[in-house]
């Protein structure tokens, strides 16, 4: 009721307000005073305080199950619980249409605040990028995905939101990965002011590089946060399926990884100019383009919004302008860097990283031919393929091997001019991590030479950045640790994938299953009512060869709005392994069908992750040299 | 003058994009496995539902007629309001009606069959649901129409219509 | 001395394959279920699934390893049941060659521009 006026009207005058700030920052454009008016910021504060103003409407709609609302009516429930009518607010598409304009609106309102000591007219000309594209997105809201619109008469109750998403890790899932996703837009913005002001030197980068570390932490946690979503509450103990949604959101995250190595670069040395400049366009297109395959219908996934064609020509053509613009600038005004800083020998620390952007190009592409290559071809020839995991895993894995190598010895080079210190350490380290590797899985598996030459260059990786922390220069400790966590990713999923078992198997109430590692005992059932599902709640008790005994507590849930059943494992945690369990009535029957499975180092999984993070946190803090 | 050639290449494929992109908002996300090539009715050895003897598929299209082999199972809603049409159907001296009872419990099914009418000259039993994919079928209701020379020439996903009856009966004719 | 060698090498080959049939039979099944797609799920293969139809295939797959028949001959009789579509590693065929072929010539063409850099680095010294 009021707060749809309220959250209405607020997004109009947000509307209005990029107008208006367009105007005001190209009259000041010209002026020549320093520093950028003082109304400027107002009024980019202003901007943001609608759209939160509008957020918090939306938000507290859903709090009160206000049905008028359409948005509350298709996505809530009266007994849901606080928590999730809050975080419901942004699970549909409307309202992360709004999550989207809070965080452009927020990262230029900070933006402006953190570079006072940047040239005005770069300032200004990032604004105007920003306000392009604010405006678009307050015109596809405004036209096609209001969140505000009226239902007469109003409902009693609304239909309820899907049970998979009444999860703690899917409720944040979507703020903090926006924070990186959308975050991207501001280095889009600033490299695109950059470079129509040939200001994209040295000092830039050193101004630019806490805004893409930003984008990259959150982005980098946003994405295990939904990992860890999909592993307790979809697959059956999976954790990345190469679905769609998900490539969408490893595609930024790869470019963004790529443009932080080249911003190394050039915070030194004005090198990699047009690196950084198409990285920074790449990373936003992608999280657009991302946008537009989610929204519009025309892929096939378990995590696509409700589609609307309507809304999908809309993205697509916002997202072509958007190119247009981009790359018209770059060819427009981008010159090219003859100066003898782009001048680098073959063994040095540049070339390491062209060859990071080498790889990282690389595995975009795999990624996003095989997101879109399905469209292409329905379209030009009717045919309907898949592609799945083993695509993905076939073209990716195999280059890993090569990476994996790159990275231990790329950050031991210098700049410029380099060679290879302390040859024989590095050789010894090799020869150890391959006889390390051999030794543990020859008796684990039949891909025996292909997986100890993957597994080795882990550890090779492993132990030089492990060295390092150790031993030596605490004056890189930041990229040390994100290096090191990356092997650790590495290793985890590899040895996790290798020794991972699984047992499936029909049981009975009071039976015991045996199995060649120890026993399964069905012990009871016990029923429950919350207030939106029941459930039925069974006890498990596995007891292993050595009589250790653990009990594990597997849920059937029947939802009451939507009328969903779900299945909700038990896991247990430990740093050695997860132990999984999760139970589905058989049809008609007095059965169970269980799945167990022993997962060994999968917290290991997200603890790797938070140091490839930890890694950038640092980088963020660090004093300036 | 490269500036200008990779500036051309870039528009060209740029708009290649945006066309196949548009073009893709607007063809239909559901797949249904079209029946390109002509299929032979798939041989199986089933149980008919009445008699509770198993059957051979070519004794069960041994006849030089054509046949509609129709999926459904008493829990599916669509059945029930396609199943006027098969009687109607059944009525056609050209065709015969295959009934494929489809994971279902067998008095249930007996019940759906006694209250609306039996328009089928046999009905099979699909306990588990494989008889159907060796059908290429993959839900209820699903109708296949078979040829003369065993071919299925046409399938017809969800329940059919008026306009689906009077496609079969002008290619029985 | 020909015996023993038999010997050494029977003990070292078996001592590798550890996994008895059965195991083996599970581990290919899991396999090839994760590679096909439930046709009424959204994206989900008949591994991830417990639908109806995921059950159904469930049957068929195990039933077809039981006759003896291979991996890939699994495969190629549900694409004639269902389509390509049905199964997720996209099969080389004249429909997919730029699928698989175009990244790796990517990568190849990478590989040249920055050789061709690092060539005209060398040529630019001072």
């Amino acid at each position: 009721m009021l707060a749809n006026q309220i959250g209405y009207y607020s997004l109009i005058l947000g509307l209005l307000l990029s107008v208006l700030l367009c105007g005001v920052s190209i009259k000041d454009f010209n002026k020549t005073n320093k520093q950028v008016n003082q109304n400027i910021l107002s009024l980019s504060f202003l901007q943001l305080v609608f759209v939160i103003v509008s957020f918090l409407s939306l938000i507290i709609s859903f709090i009160n199950s206000d049905f008028s609302n359409e948005t509350v009516f298709n996505n809530s429930h009266t007994t849901k619980p606080l928590f999730y009518k809050i975080s419901g607010t942004w699970g549909n598409h409307e309202g992360s249409l709004l999550l989207w304009l809070l965080v452009l609106t927020l990262f230029i309102f900070l933006f402006l605040i953190k570079s006072r000591e940047q040239p005005k007219k770069y300032r200004i000309l990032t604004l105007l990028f920003q306000q392009i594209i604010i405006i678009g997105f307050f015109l596809f809201v405004l036209m096609t995905s209001n969140p505000f619109n009226y239902l007469f008469p109003i409902p009693n109750e609304g239909l309820g939101l899907n049970p998979i998403l009444q999860d703690p890790a899917l409720a944040i899932h979507p703020p903090i990965l926006y924070l990186g996703y959308v975050g991207t837009s501001i280095i889009f913005s600033s490299s695109l002011a950059a470079v129509t002001q040939n200001y994209v030197t040295k000092e830039w980068g050193q101004h630019i590089k806490k805004w893409v570390l930003v984008s990259w932490i959150f982005l980098t946690i946003g994405i295990m946060l939904g990992s860890i979503w999909a592993y307790y509450e979809l697959g059956w103990g999976g954790f990345w399926f190469w679905d769609p949604v998900e490539n969408v959101s490893l595609m930024p995250w790869l470019t963004l990884t790529a443009l932080l190595h080249c911003i190394v670069v050039l915070e030194r040395r004005v090198s990699l100019t047009s690196w950084v400049v198409i990285l920074s366009i790449t990373t936003f297109t992608l999280s657009m383009c991302g946008t537009f395959l989610v929204r519009s219908g025309i892929l096939n996934s378990v995590h696509t919004f409700a589609n609307d064609p309507a809304r999908g020509i809309f993205i697509l053509i916002f997202l072509f302008a958007l190119i247009v613009l981009s790359l018209g600038i770059f060819f427009i005004f981008h010159k090219e860097n003859n100066k003898s800083s782009n001048n680098f020998f073959w063994l040095s620390r540049e070339t390491s990283i062209l060859i990071n952007n080498w790889f990282m190009m690389y595995f975009l592409s795999v990624v996003l031919i095989g997101t879109v290559y399905p469209i292409f071809l329905d379209v030009i020839s009717s045919e309907k393929i898949s592609v799945g995991p083993p695509f993905y895993q076939k073209l990716i894995v195999p280059f890993l091997i090569p990476f994996l190598l790159f990275m231990s010895l790329g950050p031991r080079l210098k700049w410029i001019k380099s060679k290879i210190e302390n040859k024989n350490s590095l050789i010894i380290t090799f020869i150890i991590s391959v006889m390390l590797t051999f030794f543990i899985i020859k008796n684990l598996t039949a891909d025996l030479l292909f997986y100890t030459v993957l597994i080795s260059a882990a550890f090779f990786l492993f132990f030089t950045t492990l060295k390092e922390l150790f031993i030596k220069k605490f004056n890189n400790i930041s990229q040390t640790v994100s290096h090191f966590g990356f092997s650790l990713l590495i290793l985890s999923i590899l040895f996790n994938s290798i020794l991972s078992s699984e047992i499936i198997t029909n049981i009975k109430i009071g039976e015991r299953y045996d199995y060649n590692k120890g026993e399964i005992f069905f012990k009871k059932i016990e029923e429950r009512k919350e207030s939106n599902f029941n459930s039925i709640i069974a006890s498990f008790e596995i007891k292993d060869k050595n009589g250790k005994t653990i009990e594990l507590k597997p849920e059937i849930r029947i939802y009451n709005q939507p009328i969903i059943i779900t299945s909700e494992a038990d896991i247990k945690t430990t740093l050695l392994d997860d132990k999984f369990l999760v139970m589905n009535l058989v049809k008609g029957n007095e059965y169970f069908n269980i799945r167990y499975q022993v997962k060994p180092f999968m917290v290991w999984i997200w603890i790797s992750v938070l140091l490839l993070s930890l890694g950038g946190l640092m980088s963020l803090f660090k004093r300036k040299i | 003058m490269k500036n200008k050639f990779s500036l051309f290449v870039v528009v060209i494929f740029l708009s290649f994009c945006f066309v196949i992109f548009y073009k893709g908002l607007n063809t239909p996300n559901n797949y249904t496995p079209k029946v390109n090539e002509k299929k032979n009715v798939p041989t199986f050895k089933t149980k008919d539902f009445y008699s509770n003897n198993y059957v051979n598929s070519d004794k069960i299209f041994e006849e030089n007629t054509f046949y509609i082999v129709n999926i459904w199972a008493s829990w599916c809603v669509p059945c029930r309001t396609e199943h006027p049409l098969l009687m109607q159907l059944s009525k056609n001296k050209s065709i015969k009606l295959i009934g494929l009872n489809y994971r279902d419990n067998f008095n249930n099914a007996k019940k759906f069959i006694d209250d609306l009418g039996n328009p089928y000259s046999r009905i099979l039993i699909d306990k588990d649901g494989t008889l159907g994919i060796e059908f290429g079928a993959y839900g209820v209701p699903e109708t296949f129409l078979i040829d003369k020379n065993k071919d299925i020439i046409k399938k017809f996903v969800g329940p059919i219509n008026q306009k689906i009856i009077n496609e079969i009966k002008l290619i029985i004719k | 001395m020909k015996v023993l060698k038999i010997f050494i090498i029977l003990f070292l080959v078996t001592s590798f394959s550890e996994l008895k049939s059965d195991e083996a039979n599970d581990i290919l099944k899991n396999k090839i279920l994760k590679n096909i797609r439930c046709l009424i799920c959204q994206g989900q293969s008949v591994y991830d699934s417990e639908s109806e139809f995921a059950s159904s295939i469930k049957l068929i797959v195990d039933r077809k390893i039981n006759e003896g028949l291979k991996e890939k001959q699994i495969y190629q009789f549900l694409r004639e049941k269902y389509g390509d579509w049905v199964i997720f590693d996209p099969q080389l065929n004249k429909n997919t060659y730029v699928l698989w072929l175009l990244p790796l010539l990517l990568f190849l063409f990478g590989g040249a521009i920055i050789y061709k850099k690092i060539k005209s680095n060398k040529n630019n010294k001072i």
